[in-house]
């Protein structure tokens, strides 16, 4: 029996090899790794050792797998969340109507203004206890990951070719089988660049939400997050230094050994016709691939799997014309609920901002909310300006554009706040205006989106456009304007959004900065709701968060959504 | 025995229609009253043009579709959704990407919970039956056309289906592949290695039809409706150019470019916008015309020749010729293609004047060319919204054909320089129009 089911291994051909010493160990020492660090999280918070941080560099190995395992514990919480959330929204019309909205707004809101909130709920969950504050932090994370993530594949599941369904259903697949067989795989490729982007925004999150302060509290979990922040206390630059570096290395593993394999088996999914160029396998793949017993597990592991979704699940997948009379009624009774439920919703705000606050506080608010728009502003502008000639004279050139496309992409993941102490320490030094010198680091760690998104666009102009204008002698800004830019625009765009959407968030975090004692304050949204948080000021936390979302959501309908429209209608390429 | 099993009937269709429902005006009718009985043994071919409905009417066999009146039989139970012991070959493939040769073909095995040995020795016979036999293990992407849907074949086969749906099967591929294919699924068929009892198959190649089918459904348009049905009384294999063949094929040719009499109606009365304008460009046209004009046709062609020359489908031809039939440039009889006087006299013509007959054309036999004028004429400003005509548009004929008419009527409007179409407002203008 066994010997039908693994002949292989019956042959004897599966025996482990050299490679799967090496591969033993790695699995060991994660597994070593989660199982040290997991029991502290159940230590009472008062406990001795559960909230210090030293800033020996010895410790901070065990800070960055503390910080990693927040990021992986977030991932995992992402992917529960988008597989249901998606699937529910393009499954039932009737949700649709009201779980995409609320995934538009999510997208907006600068959760890290909500941090306050999210650390006193989850700490009343688990009162006096670590834990509390661990899942602060990695909601935190799960907060700049999962709309992203749930948006893609909802996306997937609405467009899954109209032949594949039908091949599907007039093959009896039944519901469980369609979702496995087809719809899932089928939004795999998205959902695994998108997880990828979005784990990029998550280590920023990671950094900035292990050291929280409510009021007059202030909790360090162990992280690199939190070494930073003490070594801002007590003005370490160098262990600043030491911070970075790990925080680079552990980038780097992370990208080397889940995500590059992952996006290389990714391809498989992608719903292509024709064979294209396929890029070399990641090196973990192949040792994945050599070593015997490893593969052996991962072929398992696969095929339990696809059992599981071949599984005769459910009623077999029955598509008739629904009746069109019985659902209008329902419609209408599910859209006055919904009116209810948000005017309710909008009451309760209300109600609850007003207690304190007048007009003027929005007022207020809503100025400095300008000053902030006009930062994001400038600054979009002026990273174009840079990014993207140097973007394009990159992409133009594929050897070079090979070699800057990862680094940019990695630079897009390293958290920029981890940057800000030499800039702080800058301004302190030469006493500048912290107004206009703060600004740059809310595009730090974005702009790095408008570069490798403009890279991938001039790489992708096609050659033949590119030698009718030489043919024509177009040349200097003429090129520009007809040539490269409207090529280009569909990926700007692209990469803007993202750059300007992370840069409101940054504003929260960028627009306060300290060294030590010193501490400089720009005027902003980001400042005020900063502040409010310092003061424990909920409502006014709430005030500020409601206005930047508000800012968010008008400056992506106004500009970006017509913008992003206009260049997917016209200037798209093939 | 065999002949008792050949005649029962696995399939019955009855008094079936489809209509898609519109708010104000009649519904929009697909299918209107077919009939149709399908028995054991034989392979039968619905013929007609794109949008005659017949691979509605395919999806209604398969379950995929409920009709909005009338009923299926299949094997004289009524069928509510996909049918057991139905299998679909499409067009596109419709290919797992994801899933290797192997896979996709086990895949409707797995869905009946057919347990793993099982399936996967039935899989590689149907991968050998069907020609596949080392291509196990590849995917989809890494296989030309024809492999590709001898992989569709294959998965189609693998349940053992008593009948054998095809939609287009060989319209994707190149005319040597899909040969090759036809040749191929025609032995296995005639020797009985088949695992199926009858086959249905949707074209719209007139050849193909004659070439595979016992039996032929001739499709008419708009609504869709069961206009003629043919014997093929030949025996496998058959010859192309066997002078029987040939007349077949031809007399295939007259029925189709013999008009509905509703239709001949509308286009004698053009007073009405009920009639879908067909995506044909004002080069193709022209050309056509100019071919005609020429030797060895000197005015008037022989459709399957003039098709066979200038390597047209039916399916390109037949609008093509219509189209001038509609602004009476040529006209259309019998499966023969006649230049009118106002065609000769557009091949004549130099570019602009060619643009004044083609105006005049528009504005004299096609209502909606003429009331887009009309109303750009009366406004102050000369413009007009898109959406307006579309919404009128709609009212007669389905959002999709609305939408081509349109599109038709601009690139048509544009040549003529009967106004001209901004695409970023959907508006018409007179902006530029001398």
């Amino acid at each position: 029996m066994s010997a039908t089911l693994h002949p292989a291994l019956a042959e004897g051909r599966r025996l482990p090899n050299a490679w799967d010493a090496a591969a033993i160990l790695c699995v060991f020492a994660a597994l070593i790794g989660i199982a040290h660090e997991a029991p502290s999280t159940f230590e009472r918070i008062d406990a001795p050792q559960a909230l210090t941080v030293s800033l020996d560099p010895v410790h901070l190995p065990d800070y960055a797998l503390r910080t990693t395992m927040r990021m992986f514990a977030a991932l995992v919480a992402s992917l529960l969340f988008t597989f249901s959330y998606a699937t529910a929204a393009a499954k039932s019309r009737r949700a649709a109507l009201i779980l995409v909205p609320i995934l538009d707004i999510l997208q907006s809101v600068p959760i890290l203004g909500f941090l306050s909130f999210t650390v006193v709920f989850f700490m009343s969950l688990f009162p006096g206890r670590v834990l509390g504050l661990e899942l602060a932090s990695i909601f935190a994370i799960f907060t700049s990951q999962a709309w992203n993530m749930a948006f893609s594949l909802y996306q997937s599941l609405k467009t899954v070719p109209a032949d594949l369904k039908e091949a599907a259903d007039s093959f009896h697949l039944t519901a469980w089988q369609r979702y496995w067989r087809l719809e899932v795989p089928f939004g795999i490729p998205g959902l695994v660049w998108n997880t990828m982007m979005s784990m990029s925004g998550g280590w920023f999150f990671v950094v900035a939400s292990e050291a929280v302060s409510v009021g007059d509290n202030t909790w360090k979990l162990p992280g690199i997050g939190s070494y930073v922040a003490l070594a801002l206390e007590q003005r370490d630059i160098r262990a600043v230094c030491y911070a970075i570096v790990a925080m680079l290395a552990v980038i780097l593993a992370y990208d080397q050994l889940l995500f590059r394999p992952l996006v290389a088996w990714s391809a498989k999914f992608r719903f292509e016709t024709t064979a294209g160029a396929t890029a070399e396998d990641p090196w973990l793949l192949r040792l994945m691939r050599r070593t015997r017993l490893m593969s052996w597990l991962a072929d398992g592991v696969g095929d339990t799997v696809s059992a599981v979704g071949g599984l005769p699940l459910a009623l077999r997948a029955y598509r008739g014309t629904p009746s069109q009379h019985s659902s209008r009624l329902f419609d209408a009774i599910w859209f006055v609920l919904l009116v209810a439920v948000l005017i309710w919703a909008v009451m309760k705000i209300l109600g609850f901002v007003s207690a304190d606050l007048g007009l003027g506080d929005l007022g207020q608010a809503v100025g400095l909310g300008l000053l902030t728009l006009v930062r994001v502003a400038v600054l979009m502008v002026l990273a174009s300006l840079i990014w993207v000639p140097i973007g394009v004279w990159i992409g133009l050139r594929p050897i070079w554009a090979r070699r800057a496309q990862p680094l940019a992409q990695f630079l897009a993941a390293f958290p920029a706040n981890l940057l800000f102490p030499p800039v702080v320490l800058f301004i302190v030094y030469f006493s500048l205006n912290a107004d206009i010198w703060l600004t740059p680091l809310m595009v730090l760690g974005t702009q790095w989106y408008i570069l490798f998104n403009v890279i991938a666009g001039a790489a992708a102009f096609p050659g033949d456009l590119r030698e009718a204008a030489s043919n024509f002698r177009i040349g200097g800004w003429l090129w520009w304007r007809k040539v490269m830019i409207p090529g280009i625009l569909p990926y700007y765009v692209t990469g803007a959004i993202t750059a300007s959407g992370g840069s409101w968030n940054a504003a929260i975090v960028a627009e306060v900065a300290s060294w030590g004692d010193t501490k400089l304050t720009a005027h902003g949204l980001g400042a005020y709701i900063a502040a409010a948080t310092d003061h424990g000021d909920m409502t006014r936390v709430v005030l500020g968060v409601v206005v930047m979302s508000g800012f968010v959501l008008l400056f992506n309908r106004l500009l970006w959504r017509p913008l992003y429209a206009y260049s997917e209608r016209h200037l798209k390429l093939g | 025995m065999d002949t008792i099993v050949g005649q029962q009937s696995l399939l019955e269709v009855r008094g079936c229609r489809q209509a898609y429902h519109k708010e104000a005006n009649s519904d929009l009718v697909v299918l209107d009253d077919v009939n149709l009985t399908l028995r054991e043994g034989e392979m039968v071919a619905l013929l007609g043009r794109s949008g005659s409905g017949k691979s509605t009417l395919l999806r209604i066999v398969a379950g995929l579709l409920t009709p909005t009146a009338g009923e299926v039989l299949w094997r004289d139970r009524p069928v509510h959704g996909p049918a057991e012991g139905v299998a679909m070959v499409f067009q596109s493939f419709a290919l797992f990407p994801w899933l290797t040769v192997q896979e996709n073909v086990e895949l409707g095995l797995e869905a009946r919970g057919v347990s793993r040995s099982e399936r996967e020795s039935r899989a590689e016979a149907a991968i050998d039956l069907i020609g596949l036999g080392g291509f196990e293990s590849a995917y989809p992407k890494e296989l030309s056309g024809g492999m590709r849907q001898r992989v569709g074949l294959a998965r189609a086969l693998v349940v053992h289906p008593d009948l054998l749906l095809m939609d287009e099967p060989f319209s994707a591929l190149d005319v040597l592949t899909a040969e090759n294919l036809r040749t191929d699924l025609i032995d296995l068929w005639s020797e009985g290695r088949l695992p199926v009892r009858s086959v249905l198959m949707v074209t719209h190649n007139i050849e193909e039809a004659v070439l595979m089918c016992d039996r032929i459904l001739v499709f008419s348009s708009n609504p869709g409706r069961v206009a003629n049905e043919l014997r093929v009384p030949f025996s496998h294999p058959r010859n192309r150019l066997d002078p029987a063949f040939r007349q077949l094929v031809d007399d295939i040719y007259g029925l189709m470019t013999r008009r509905p009499k509703q239709s001949v109606r509308a286009v004698t009365s053009p007073a009405t916008l009920e009639v879908p304008l067909q995506r044909v460009g004002t080069n193709q046209m022209a050309g056509l015309m100019e071919a005609l004009a020429g030797p060895p046709y000197n005015g008037r062609a022989d459709l399957p020749a003039l098709a066979a020359a200038l390597q047209y489908e039916v399916d390109e031809l037949l609008p093509l010729g219509e189209t001038l039939q509609l602004l009476h440039f040529a006209v259309l009889e019998e499966g023969d293609i006649t230049l009118a006087e106002d065609g000769r006299r557009f091949v004549a013509a130099d570019t602009d004047d060619r643009k004044r007959l083609f105006a005049t054309a528009l504005t004299a036999y096609v209502p909606l060319a003429r009331m887009v004028r009309q109303v750009l004429d009366e406004r102050w400003n000369h413009r007009a919204s898109a959406v307006r005509f579309r919404d009128e548009l709609e009212d007669h004929m389905s959002p999709e054909y609305a939408e081509d008419t349109l599109r038709t009527l601009i690139g048509w409007g544009r040549y003529a320089e009967l106004f001209s179409y901004d695409e970023e407002a959907e508006q018409f203008s007179l902006e530029d129009i001398g």
